[in-house]
């Protein structure tokens, strides 16, 4: 049984793996990268201290909280579902999507493997320098009110792992709903358009999710986009404490079970009547 | 050119020729927007998209507004004219400049830009004419939308000074923007590929100037007036426009005058362009 799963599962690995290595290759773009993420997490943290400078009002976090969610928000970037696959993309529009249909793979887990791979490996490169300058070198010159701090507490670190994960397939379930969204060539881009910025807004990183209006909250709080980022970022800080944390990440992972379920049954619909572009 | 076949370059021969390149840069232009225009349903998704993309910010900052209070000194309505202003500007440079933004991936990688160093214009003009976005459009309403109402809640009065200085603004930022994409596209012909470092620069720029400068730290406010001259275009002659005290300390006169730095770093990015160009070697293939 375990032989068979195993055997079933290989091609996916195995697209996964190799997207992974190709992704990493890119290095210069990797560390370009890194510098406008440095930057925007520099003029973000600056507009949201000047606000707290100036108010005296009780806030749902306090600014090393604040700070953590930023540069995490930075970091991890690239996890969002922000945009699509270029290849994809370009496939569909030249009608050369024609030979995936020709594989014998189920399309869906075949693609999925292939945005795994494109919202982890650009970030696992990224990532690392920037926590090194936002958490090590921040402090050393100074700016230690500014750095990324480390977890609330061990506990909170393990969750942040664990929350993490259920983020890369919830981000990996809403990337495959845009990618299907593409088959519809022209309303596809629309939709796309539109999830990038509702990722955008309602993930937190415009502005962390608790300090939108307290009226609002209860409709942020029923909504998947938050699993994102939102819901990691205040684990890691201990603005959710550990044993609130249990509960928010069953509830990214039934999110991302929504999700994939949709997509999955949109896709099998679309594969059925779909008409190749090109020729 | 055409007009200047004999040696002597007179004057006359030189107004016939601009004469003859903005002839050209409008015909671009227009086939550009003739092209679009086949694919209407496509250009409306855009529009809306860039529309809804961008007047994210604008709500970020409401929501930062309500949940604080002030932004001491600073109000919603002077924050979003400032917001207004930047958004419009770009939207402008972001639709005409997109030759520039293209250059490393589409001209320097593939080495077409052999093809325009062949053709008897300028390769400023080729590149200015590449394409005129016409879905910016989605910018550039949000901003017009949020700088409208930011006048009406500050009752601002719009007499002939305070429109020229408006207008001067505008213009300048245009300016200031495209000379940063300029830049951008300089640094490819040596790295051969369109850095997203650049896009720090300029969409970072975007979000830095929705805001006051004085909100930000001593030498970050330093860099973007002195390196960058980004507060020079919108910080401040925007206090002018509002009419009120910079925390700062600049002088009105300055004020006034500070946009013109927008047009003299579009000219360095113009002699930049010109070292780049001399530079440049193809890819081949």
């Amino acid at each position: 049984m375990r032989a068979v799963v195993a055997d079933a599962l290989r091609p996916y690995l195995a697209v996964l793996t190799a997207r992974f290595r190709m992704l990493l290759q890119y290095r210069a773009a990797a560390f370009a990268g890194f510098g406008t993420q440095l930057f925007w997490g520099a003029v973000r943290l600056m507009i949201l201290g000047a606000f707290y400078a100036s108010s005296e009002t009780e806030s749902p976090m306090n600014l090393v909280q604040i700070a953590a969610y930023v540069w995490l928000g930075q970091a991890l970037l690239g996890l969002l579902p922000w945009n699509v696959d270029a290849e994809l993309q370009e496939k569909m529009t030249t009608g050369a999507v024609a030979y995936e249909l020709l594989r014998p793979l189920d399309l869906y887990t075949f693609w999925f493997a292939r945005t795994v791979a494109l919202r982890t490996a650009t970030t696992f490169l990224r990532m690392i320098p920037m926590i090194v300058v936002a958490g090590l070198v921040l402090p050393l010159i100074g700016l230690g009110a500014w750095a990324l701090p480390p977890p609330a507490t061990a506990v909170n670190a393990l969750c942040f792992v664990v929350s993490l994960t259920a983020t890369v397939a919830l981000a990996s379930v809403i990337t495959m709903l845009m990618h299907v969204a593409l088959i519809w060539t022209l309303s596809g881009r629309g939709f796309n358009a539109l999830m990038t910025g509702l990722v955008i807004a309602l993930s937190g990183l415009v502005v962390p999710l608790p300090l939108y209006p307290d009226w609002m909250q209860p409709w942020l709080y029923w909504q998947p986009f938050r699993g994102l980022a939102d819901v990691p970022f205040r684990i890691y800080s201990g603005n959710i404490v550990a044993s609130a944390a249990v509960a928010e990440i069953f509830m990214q992972f039934c999110w991302a079970v929504l999700i994939g379920g949709i997509g999955y049954a949109i896709l099998s619909r679309a594969q059925a009547r779909i008409v190749v572009q090109g020729g | 050119m055409q007009f200047c076949r004999a040696r002597r370059r007179g004057s006359w021969c030189r107004v016939a020729e601009l004469h003859n390149n903005l002839a050209l840069y409008a015909r671009l232009i227009g086939v550009s927007i003739r092209g679009q225009m086949q694919y209407r349903a496509s250009f409306l998704l855009m529009s809306f998209g860039q529309f809804v993309v961008t007047g994210v910010e604008i709500l970020g900052i409401w929501a930062l507004f309500t949940r604080f209070g002030s932004l001491t000194p600073w109000t919603l309505p002077q924050v979003a004219f400032f917001y207004g202003v930047v958004n419009i500007s770009f939207a402008f440079t972001d639709a005409l400049a997109r030759g520039f933004d293209l250059f490393g991936t589409q001209f320097v990688k593939t080495g077409n830009f052999d093809r325009l160093l062949l053709r008897p214009r300028s390769t400023v003009l080729q590149l200015a004419g590449h394409e005129f976005t016409l879905a910016r459009v989605g910018r550039l309403l949000q901003g017009l939308i949020v700088l409208l109402w930011a006048s009406n809640a500050l009752a601002l009065e719009w007499d002939a000074a305070r429109l020229a200085l408006l207008a001067f603004t505008l213009l300048a930022t245009f300016m200031f923007f495209y000379g940063l994409v300029i830049l951008c596209a300089v640094l490819s012909f040596w790295t051969t590929e369109s850095l997203e470092i650049m896009n720090a620069l300029t969409y970072g720029g975007v979000e830095t100037a929705q805001y006051p400068m004085a909100i930000y730290h001593k030498y970050f406010q330093r860099f973007f007036t002195f390196v960058i001259p980004l507060a020079m275009v919108t910080y401040f002659p925007i206090l002018a426009i509002l009419d009120i005290p910079d925390p700062l300390g600049s002088t009105r006169t300055l004020q006034v005058v500070a946009p013109l730095a927008g047009f003299v770093f579009f000219g360095v990015t113009l002699l930049a362009w010109r070292v780049g160009v001399r530079h440049y070697t193809s890819t081949g293939s």
